[in-house]
């Protein structure tokens, strides 16, 4: 699905934020990335979607490589992404209906985007992704009314709306409460399964990362010094990410199970898709 | 305190503000420089008594022959407000409309810098000079009448409301831009369902608000011959028809009273 190969990413003032990255994501599973502020994590997944344009490499998303294309098909490659952010980034003067909807910019044109005319298949879409992140009823509700928690769901649906091959989620719940949090990433990774749209997930929290992730990527400088599953995370690994630090309270008790997946695995029913057919 | 170490009372903490400039002698050299610069200044005043003590009855000689104010001509006084009023809705409307590509393309974080510095350079020379010299241009190329006027104050209207909402566009924070370019939006949809949303309410609020300026600056530019109740207004001075000066003074202080009522209620519902 995506494979990226030697990225690199210097910023204009020299810094090295990415340094030859490589990795490959092949399955719907929450890959979380983890690593200190400033390691890359934010420039590396705005880079697979070329907010912050990368120095070097390739980003093969399955046979087209982002990295090299020009605008008209860079709008087309990024339909195929769903963003998720952790300021949450709905436009505060539209409703959540058009929050949502604006996750379809990429299929409709201006005049149908301007009367707000959106074919019958997205608003159906629409309602039943608002359903399922609990939001049923908020449509006309303007994105500034809404509670934190609110707002990333908002946030999720839209991502979603664009029926994406892959979600890049910047920090989810750095700006949200602990038990919030937990619904959020719980609510993500369900999503993930139902749709079986693999998620690459900054995170800085380490036990949240490796409850809800299958896999966790550890950055550091810009480079990769740790892939591996949530078993494999060890004080040993964590000193190697962040840097000397009593761990032994951080890393999540082996039998911590609080994840509560019972969802039937990697049906791959977009919302859209199953609005279209049924 | 032990006996063994007595001279050892610590001073106590000595803490002056931090000062602006820290050089003394920086600090009351400016001091000084300001003194010589008001002396200086009222120097150029050159108040001259004599002047002064033969306007005051002069003035008082203009007062009367103003009371009372002389209605009679009020064809004259009407025509001229309603092209004064004329003046100032042709001038927001064409102003608003020319304004939202120079805003959005004086707007830095929208636009490749090129692009940025042409508008702004526009927005900046239309601001540099005053709406009289601006009309007297219009003037001396178009010749007297309204139509000078309407286009001083769409050059006037144009830079002030583009620079408004480029201004707003810069102020926007940079994540609801990511997002709406993360979905795959055009430009266009962008400014749909991003910038529009943002700016409207500023953009229309300060657009009543110019309006209103506008209501009043068509009584001004009129002076120099552009239209509308000023180039009557000057045409009774010049004739020494204070009575009539007097009625086309108070006309104008209700129209500007009514523009402001008007700018003021329309503000309050884009609230």
């Amino acid at each position: 699905m995506l494979t990226i190969s030697n990225l690199q990413k210097v910023y204009p003032n020299g810094t090295k934020a990415l340094n030859s990255i490589s990795f490959t994501v092949d399955q719907p599973q929450v890959i979380a990335i983890i690593g200190p502020s400033g390691a890359g994590k934010s420039t590396l997944i705005r880079c697979i979607n070329r907010l912050v344009e990368p120095s070097a490499g390739q980003i093969m998303l399955d046979d087209v490589n982002i990295a090299s294309l020009g605008r008209r098909d860079l709008r087309k490659a990024r339909r195929r992404m769903g963003m998720i952010f952790q300021e949450y980034n709905l436009v505060d003067r539209l409703t959540v209906m058009e929050n949502l909807l604006s996750g379809r910019l990429g299929y409709v044109s201006f005049w149908r985007a301007w009367r707000r005319n959106f074919p019958p298949d997205d608003v159906r879409a629409a309602f039943k992704l608002l359903e399922r992140v609990g939001l049923e009823g908020y449509q006309d509700t303007r994105a500034d009314a809404l509670s934190g928690g609110q707002r990333q769901r908002v946030g999720i649906a839209r991502a979603l709306m664009q029926a994406p091959d892959l979600l890049l989620v910047d920090e989810p719940t750095a700006s949200l409460d602990p038990k919030t949090s937990r619904q959020i990433m719980r609510l993500l990774v369900e999503l993930v399964e139902e749709q079986g749209t693999p998620a690459l997930v900054n995170i800085h929290d380490v036990a949240l990362a490796q409850t809800f992730s299958d896999r966790i990527i550890g950055l550091r400088k810009g480079e990769i010094v740790f892939e591996g599953t949530s078993q494999d995370v060890t004080e040993d690994v964590l000193t190697d990410i962040y840097g000397e630090e009593d761990w032994s309270l951080t890393i999540r008790k082996a039998n911590g199970e609080d994840r509560g997946d019972d969802q039937t695995q990697g049906k791959n029913n977009g919302y859209l898709r199953e609005a279209a057919t049924g | 305190m032990s006996p063994s170490l007595p001279d050892q009372t610590p001073a106590p903490p000595r803490w002056n503000r931090l000062r602006m400039i820290e050089n003394p002698a920086l600090r009351y050299g400016l001091l000084c420089l300001g003194v010589v610069y008001i002396i200086w200044s009222i120097g150029v005043l050159e108040i001259n008594w004599h002047r002064i003590s033969t306007g005051i009855p002069r003035a008082g000689n203009m007062f009367v022959r103003m009371v009372p104010p002389d209605f009679t001509r009020w064809s004259l006084l009407v025509k001229g407000v309603l092209e004064s009023v004329q003046m100032a809705l042709a001038a927001s409307f064409f102003g608003m409309l020319l304004a939202i590509p120079l805003g959005i393309c004086g707007a830095v974080n929208l636009v490749p810098k090129p692009v940025y510095f042409v508008a702004r350079t526009l927005i900046i020379l239309s601001r540099t000079f005053h709406e009289i010299i601006i009309a007297i241009f219009f003037v001396k190329i178009f010749g007297f009448g309204p139509l000078a006027g309407v286009l001083t104050l769409i050059v006037a209207s144009t830079s002030f409301i583009s620079k408004m909402i480029a201004e707003d566009i810069e102020n926007m924070t940079p994540g609801q831009l990511e997002a709406i370019r993360a979905t795959g939006a055009s430009f266009p949809q962008l400014l749909l369902y991003c910038i529009s949303p943002n700016v409207l309410p500023r953009f229309l609020g300060v657009s009543i608000y110019r309006l209103d300026a506008n209501v009043r600056h068509s009584t001004v530019v009129g002076i120099v011959g552009a239209g509308g109740i000023g180039q009557v207004l000057a045409a009774t001075f010049s004739r020494y028809d204070y009575d009539f000066s007097l009625a086309i003074l108070m006309a104008i202080v209700s129209l500007v009273f009514l523009g402001e009522f008007f700018s003021s209620w329309v503000r309050g519902y884009l609230r």
